[in-house]
């Protein structure tokens, strides 16, 4: 067994002090260590975007981050998007509107469109499908996600840009 | 709906239905409209859909027990090999391991089918495909497991590999499974005659053969496989699976680990899309089992992406040649099919699947003379299985692109050829499948008018191009897998306590379609109450009674009818103990708007919590059941069963496409998509099924394919095999004109599969329209594109077909049938 190393992470504006082995994947650790299970698994290679989370508030896949590198960033997953239960819109219009079927995407989906929209409001509807492609979706066919993320763009613009 | 107005229209522009046109959509909602319930048909969000969002649904991954061991499964090397020999003492031995086992210590084989077990939990002397899994490893963590891999020692003698379906049908010197049908490694084979269909096509003015070429296809889902087993010190064993089918999960269990069903209980947690991917009963489980049975310990297994991958069960590998004869007029005289199908190494559903290539491939259209040759092999391929409109999708392509190929020799407008040869409802066909309710003109009238059929076909210039195709599928499989003891398809449970909330169990997978919300919608539709007041519990076999799997799109329909069963018996003690609230006879009363009330005077009446309070009274909680089971239906021949139906969806859809020359890259505009699955009980979710079926069909038409070298996968990554993104979606609309079904919940069908099989030849049919070359071979990638066209120039230029000639009248929106 490797050394076990001090990690310090921020999660959701909480500080962690662990002790892992230095190879640890930021996935497994939110995951396993953290109980934050919202975060999902479904490659492990960077190629469904299901383990999406923000670091300093961008979108990264979290199955390719080491746990030890990603000390002094500030890290949310889905479950840092509304924490007090308060839904944020885009996870609003999500069920509004039938955007998640079986679910397993929409924590990546919902994180990388809180995202963007923050950066983007009022993108339009090709801004939207272009900022989301590296998120894949088996259920949808997307086209009720990007309903959904549009309908949160024009409940987050300011009125001007409406 | 929100969104649409800012959506981009496409330079083709959407034309919209002309101020004098009948709306059929429109006219659709209306008739459904004023039957009035106030749930049933209102686009009603999942109610799971906020545990979703937020990430606090709970898949089988999610789930923590304590002491909870790592399982491993060491997989196959070799893609045919006899095991000589298994030593694995010193992975034993090693420090952390907790168990090993090795196929010898559960052999009994299993599958889904009860007629053709030969899966085992683990390999038994012999692997089949790479990636079989030849032993299973318990132990504290997952290093821990890769080394014990490494201490394991499999001696192999590599066989004969056997990766084309072809070979499989000729004698050869070893069988990949003794069941094989005589000296090949045919697993099974079909053959079925209607009519006289030589005669037939003799007879025929026009005969138009052509064949299809598929590759596999995965289901693509993004939880992968994921399975839990706890053993505990009472005896019982408790395994929690990402499964479409728990109840066949549970009777494998107990087959092969020689258990009573009684002590197994299955959990299905949240399950991250299915499209038949999990709805085998897997050796990954039953290892899963025995190692927590070993161990004493709770285990985990837990599948990579290529893990998934070399599962597969995926849709098959197909070779199908159809060949369509018809008369002068257009009338379609006979249908011949021949298709070989590669099975891979295992049976799953494979029976079932070489059926349906032939027997769903007449409807929606009438046949009086159809035969069927029909062949799966057994290959050392990973094995293929069942997936989204299972059967019902390769044949379909073949099928609907020789229709087009007719209408284009015969100088028909595809839509007018088709309406000439439609089923009616009611109706039996020559294999004896009974069609009730069918809207399949509607369909196609819907789509010609929404799309603007008539502007664009034939007349978009080249490089665009307009395609119509036709859609067919089961509403649910009439026929059991089991045959014994004989029960209901399913049964649903409820109970309504002090709390004034009803629980509803039910066995039925929520694998993302929304059952689970189909459920409350039904049962507070018949009680009359908010949706809100219903909670579905968790799919548990201690506590859910049987629900025989999210599989050939039977769940709305029988699900939907044994939950409005229950709910109306639940509704007599409510009604009677409202009947001595107020002095009213029970059948004076109806339950709506939360209240219990007189029917022709509402302001007399009793909220729900105090006319359950009252029939709670003496007997305590409510409970009712209510159960659906299919009645017989088919022919009496060989096979007769296959394909039946309780009720069947039909489709027509249009797309629109644009073709660029230079690159052969196919860029799918428009789906106009028409779809009958009766009366939709949550178009929401409903349409959700067809964008998302699109999605998928595309996928498989344009870029996602199983790419073998020999036996070897090459593409076992989300990365290689490539499954569409947000932007290749195409803009969808849904037309959904079906009239209620006679028999469905509410008069509703299924919506779950039949979505798919439309999507592929329509956009193929608009390929054609686009640049005038058929292309046969899917997936349809710009290379394949550009060979067509150089083709294409080498005989004569790069043209769009010609228009049709004939005939000159056009079908009113509004005509007889």
């Amino acid at each position: 067994m490797p050394k076990k190393v001090p990690v310090r992470l921020r999660v959701n504006g909480e500080e962690h002090e662990l002790h892992l082995p230095p190879q640890r994947i930021l996935l497994d650790v939110l995951r396993e260590e953290l109980n934050l299970t919202g975060t999902k698994r479904g490659c492990d290679l960077g190629t469904c975007g299901c383990c999406t989370i923000l670091v300093d508030g961008e979108p990264r896949l979290s199955c390719l981050m080491l746990a030890k590198l990603a000390e002094g960033h500030q890290l949310t997953t889905v479950e840092g998007i509304s924490p007090a239960g308060a839904l944020h819109p885009v996870q609003k219009a999500f069920i509004d509107l039938g955007a998640t079927q079986c679910g397993f995407c929409t924590p990546g989906f919902i994180v990388t469109a809180v995202a963007f929209l923050r950066d983007h409001p009022g993108a339009t509807r090709d801004e939207i499908s272009r900022a989301l492609s590296g998120n894949l979706c088996r259920c949808t066919g997307y086209v009720k996600i990007l309903d959904a993320v549009e309908a949160a763009a024009r409940t987050l613009a300011p009125a001007q840009e409406r | 709906m929100a969104g649409t107005s800012s959506r981009k229209s496409g330079s083709a522009g959407t034309p919209t239905p002309s101020s004098t046109e009948t709306d059929l959509v429109k006219e659709a909602e209306a008739t459904r409209a004023s039957a009035g319930y106030h749930l049933i048909g209102k686009r009603t969000p999942l109610i799971d859909a906020a545990l979703k969002v937020t990430g606090r649904a709970e898949y089988t991954d999610d789930i923590k027990r304590p002491g909870m061991l790592v399982g491993r499964l060491l997989k196959s090397v070799h893609p045919h090999a006899r095991i000589r020999s298994i030593d694995v003492e010193e992975a034993r031995r090693h420090p952390g391991v907790a168990a090993v086992l090795t196929g010898d210590r559960y052999p009994t084989p299993f599958g889904v089918l009860p007629m053709t077990h030969d899966e085992t939990a683990l390999a038994v002397g012999r692997v089949r495909f790479l990636g079989e899994h030849v032993a299973a490893v318990a132990a504290v963590d997952e290093e821990t497991c890769e080394r014990a891999f490494e201490l394991i020692h499999v001696e192999y003698e590599p066989l004969p590999v056997y990766d084309d379906p072809k070979v499989s049908r000729e004698p050869v010197p070893v069988k990949i499974h003794d069941r094989a049908l005589r000296d090949t490694n045919l697993q099974k084979e079909v053959f079925q005659h209607f009519g006289d269909v030589p005669k037939a096509l003799e007879g025929a003015s026009q005969k138009v053969k052509l064949s299809g070429k598929y590759l596999g296809v995965s289901h693509g889902f993004t939880e992968p496989h994921c399975t839990i087993a706890e053993h505990t010190p009472d005896g019982r064993l408790t395994v929690w699976s990402a499964t479409q089918v728990p109840h066949y999960l549970h009777r494998s269990l107990s087959e092969v680990l020689g258990m009573p069903m009684h002590r197994i209980r299955v959990v299905k947690p949240e399950v991250g899309g299915g499209f038949g991917g999990k709805s085998d009963p897997f050796p990954h489980e039953i290892a899963c089992a025995a190692l927590a049975i070993e161990t004493g310990r709770p285990v985990k297994v837990l599948f990579d992406r290529e893990d998934v991958f070399y599962l597969n069960h995926g849709r098959h590998p197909t070779q199908n040649d159809v060949t369509v004869g018809v008369d002068a007029d257009g009338k379609f005289l006979a249908m011949d099919i021949d298709a070989l199908i590669d099975g891979g190494a295992w049976s799953s559903f494979g029976v079932v699947t070489t059926y349906y290539n032939g027997v769903l491939a007449m409807g929606p259209y009438r046949f009086d003379n159809f035969r069927y040759h029909g062949a799966r092999a057994y290959t050392n391929h990973p094995p293929s299985g069942a997936m989204r409109a299972h059967g019902g999708t390769n044949m379909r392509y073949t099928v609907e692109s020789v229709v087009d190929e007719i209408a284009a020799r015969m100088s028909f407008d595809p839509i007018e050829l088709r309406l000439q040869n439609f089923l009616p409802p009611n109706f039996k066909t020559i294999n004896e499948f009974r069609i009730t309710s069918n809207s399949v003109r509607q369909c196609i009238l819907a789509a010609r008018d929404r799309s603007g059929w008539e502007e664009k076909y034939r007349k978009l210039p080249y490089g665009r191009g307009i395609g119509v195709a036709c859609g067919f599928y089961i509403s649910g499989s009439n026929s059991p897998i089991h045959f014994t003891p004989v029960f209901p398809q399913c049964t649903v449970h409820l109970k309504a306590d002090m709390d004034a909330g009803v629980t509803i169990h039910c066995g039925a997978a929520d694998i993302g379609q929304g059952s689970k919300t189909v459920l409350a919608q039904v049962v507070a539709e018949v009680l009359g109450i908010r949706m809100d007041r219903c909670r579905v519990a968790a799919v548990d076999s201690d506590t859910a009674p049987v629900d025989l799997g999210s599989y050939s799109s039977r769940v709305t329909f029988m699900m939907g009818n044994a939950a409005k069963a229950a709910a109306e018996n639940l509704k007599v003690p409510l009604l009677q103990a409202a009947s001595e609230l107020l002095e009213v006879p029970p059948d004076r009363l109806e339950a709506s708007e939360e209240r219990i009330h007189v029917k022709e005077r509402p302001s007399q009446g009793v909220p729900f919590h105090e006319a359950l309070h009252k029939a709670m009274e003496t007997k305590g909680a409510l409970v009712a059941s209510g159960a659906y089971s299919t009645k017989p239906l088919g022919g009496t021949f060989k096979g007769a069963k296959a394909g039946t139906a309780p009720a069947y969806s039909f489709s027509a859809y249009v797309a629109q496409v644009d073709v660029d020359p230079e690159t052969g890259f196919v860029h799918v505009e428009n789906v106009w998509a028409a779809f009958d699955c009766g009366r939709p009980l949550n178009p929401l979710a409903v349409e959700g099924q067809i964008e998302g079926s699109i999605h998928m069909g595309l996928g498989q038409l344009l870029s996602e394919g199983l790419s073998y070298r020999g036996a070897r996968l090459m593409n076992p990554s989300l990365l290689d095999y490539k499954i569409l993104t947000p932007m290749q979606m195409p803009k969808v609309e849904c037309l959904l004109v079906g009239e209620d079904d006679p028999e469905g919940p509410f008069g509703a069908k299924e919506a779950g599969e039949g979505p798919l099989v439309a999507a592929l030849p329509a956009v193929g049919n608009a390929i054609y329209d686009a640049i005038g070359v058929r292309l046969m071979d899917l997936p349809i990638t710009p290379d394949k594109v550009l060979r067509a066209l150089e083709e294409q120039r080498k005989k004569g230029g790069a043209v769009k077909p010609p228009a049709p000639t004939r005939p000159s009248k056009r079908t009113p929106t509004h005509g007889g049938r």
